[in-house]
């Protein structure tokens, strides 16, 4: 007999066949065992519509954009500017001109501390982040902080992985110029309560980074809603190409900010005299900008709707729940994170056993994880480890796969006793 | 699996849960800090040497198990030897790891056992991050810091 709930699964099976249809590189052979990929927080594989987009600029419209009178230069401009509306879009912004295209999530941050914050920042300045952050929104702080004599203030979390609100609130002071946060962890998997906390920011006037990287991917985001006032995300984590991402910044800051590198694309007009910079978000896209990955991006975010990020956000936290059970069935494991909100990654230790340890075993039964301190060292100092295993979720995932990690954390402990 | 057991041998699993000569040497005449940035995997390497012969070995550190292993199996094989044959152990060491060796067919005793290793390129710094750390104590006077980076 066929009851209904036999065919609601039946039916959401044949979807995840027809997702992972789209996707070659997750049909492969790895070490003789198919290819389990939980390795998304990372990079994601690419679905075919993103291969095509690129494909297809390649093959048919390969030119520069913003000069050239010819055809070829206006389909490609066209594109890209096409793509930018995408992104637009795709993040709630009012306007097309506050979203700039950068390399990555960590340009992103660097522009916005390079033309936004070091203007303004004077000795004796604070620079809130939290500690859970990614390297990428550390680093370009504390080179910030120490050329202008400012101060690098962290938000503690607590053991869960959460972030301490109270703490957060006591830390905005009158010398905050900016607060930077990771809206999901990259190593704890810990959904931060952004939008809070920017509104509690801007009651001091305090202008809010969020570093989406972790977030695009498994959840609607809408920066006007946030009101964050910077968003920045990667274009490789959300099934799009490596070396393009992309900076929301509202339009009042980008107008008044610096530029952040000089060359051709950002100018209006140059002399020897000077030059007048063009306006935003060309004034920070300087010289022949990634236009293929800004195509592949907006066919990836494009997709991603298609599938709707509804149903991938609870695709992907049913296979969290059960990854996570069955990672705690096996004996010795811990949890690093276990944070009210979480999304798309587990992380832990196991007893006795080395993550990259447990990463070359689940390697040789063709899974891939993360292994190590995820570009986040000062996390991982927080609980006591030097590194963890990380077991990340993409849309394409099924439950089958989560079953062949358990089996794997299973020979892991066989092999270690 | 049978890959893995090959790897993890048990004498690799047997010094990686029970690492010998681990322990702080107060009366080292040298010592090094390595450091695997890729990994985090640390070790302190302590010596004491008199007349070019390690009399003392000892090591502090944190790493897989291929790292503590590798780490606790080369004190063993080193000590009591001149810095000289030391060197050439490491180089025969090296060499078995990267495939070198066993087209010439070196004898490395105990220290075989990784060569398994082989395999993984990508761990291959895990077996050898020790003996890095030994040569840098060996050439220093003191406080060494040495990264496979």
């Amino acid at each position: 007999m066929t009851t209904p709930q036999a065919v609601a699964e039946a039916a959401a099976a044949l979807e995840l066949e027809a997702i992972r249809a789209q996707f070659p590189a997750l049909h492969q052979e790895v070490h003789g065992k198919p290819l389990v990929y939980l390795d998304n927080a990372a990079t994601t594989q690419k679905p075919r519509a993103v291969i095509d987009a690129v494909r297809h600029f390649y093959e048919r419209d390969c030119s520069n954009v913003h000069r050239g009178v010819h055809l070829l230069s206006q389909r490609a401009t066209v594109a890209y500017e096409r793509a930018r509306t995408t992104v637009r879009n795709h993040l709630g912004a009012a306007d097309s001109r506050e979203i700039v295209f950068t390399r990555s999530t960590t340009e992103g941050i660097n522009l916005v501390a390079s033309s936004f914050v070091r203007p303004r920042l004077e000795a004796g300045d604070e620079v809130l982040i939290s500690a859970m952050e990614h390297h990428s929104n550390i680093v370009p702080w504390q080179l910030l902080c120490e050329e202008r004599g400012a101060h690098l203030k962290v938000i503690p979390i607590d053991d869960d992985g959460d972030i301490m609100l109270s703490e957060y609130e006591e830390l905005l002071s009158d010398r905050t110029r900016i607060v930077g946060i990771v809206h999901v962890s990259n190593a704890l998997g810990t959904v931060n309560p952004v939008r809070e906390m920017i509104a509690a920011a801007h009651a001091r006037g305090i202008p809010v980074l969020v570093d989406g990287a972790q977030s695009v991917p498994h959840r609607a985001v809408d920066v006007q809603d946030l009101d964050c006032d910077f968003f920045v995300f990667s274009g490789h984590k959300v099934y799009g190409p490596t070396g393009i991402g992309a900076l929301y910044g509202k339009r009042e800051h980008l107008l008044e900010m610096v530029p952040y590198q000089g060359g051709g694309d950002m100018i209006l007009s140059v002399s020897f005299e000077g030059t007048t910079f063009n306006d935003p978000p060309h004034r920070f896209e300087a010289g022949t900008p990634n236009i293929e990955g800004a195509i592949g991006l907006a066919a990836a975010l494009d997709y991603v709707n298609s599938v709707g990020l509804d149903a991938i956000a609870a695709h992907e936290a049913r296979l969290l729940a059960d990854a996570t059970a069955a990672v705690l069935a096996i004996p010795g494991t811990r949890l690093v994170g276990a944070a009210r909100r979480r999304a798309s990654a587990v992380s832990f230790v196991m007893e006795g056993v080395h993550p990259h340890d447990i990463g070359t075993i689940l390697d040789s039964e063709g899974i891939a994880v993360r292994a190590g301190h995820h570009c986040a060292q000062p996390v991982m100092k927080r609980y006591g480890v030097s590194a963890t295993v990380r077991a990340s979720f993409g849309l394409y995932n099924t439950d089958s796969e989560v079953g062949a990690l358990a089996n794997g954390l299973t020979k892991v402990r066989e092999v270690f006793g | 699996m049978s890959d893995m057991r090959e790897l993890y041998q048990e004498i690799i699993l047997d010094h990686n849960k029970k690492p010998r000569n681990c322990y702080v040497m107060d009366c080292a005449t040298r010592s090094a800090d390595g450091h695997n940035p890729l990994c985090g995997d640390i070790v302190k390497v302590y010596l004491r040497i008199e007349d070019g012969i390690i009399e003392e070995i000892s090591f502090q550190g944190e790493g897989c198990a291929i790292c503590t292993a590798s780490t606790s199996l080369m004190t063993e094989s080193v000590k009591g030897k001149s810095v000289l044959e030391v060197r050439e152990i490491f180089e025969g060491f090296h060499d078995m790891l990267t495939g070198v060796a066993a087209e010439q067919g070196v004898e490395m005793g105990k220290l075989q056992v990784f060569e398994g290793v082989r395999e993984y390129p990508v761990r291959v710094k895990c077996a050898t991050l020790a003996w890095h750390t030994l040569n840098a104590a060996m050439d220093g006077t003191d406080d060494e810091k040495v990264s496979t980076e």
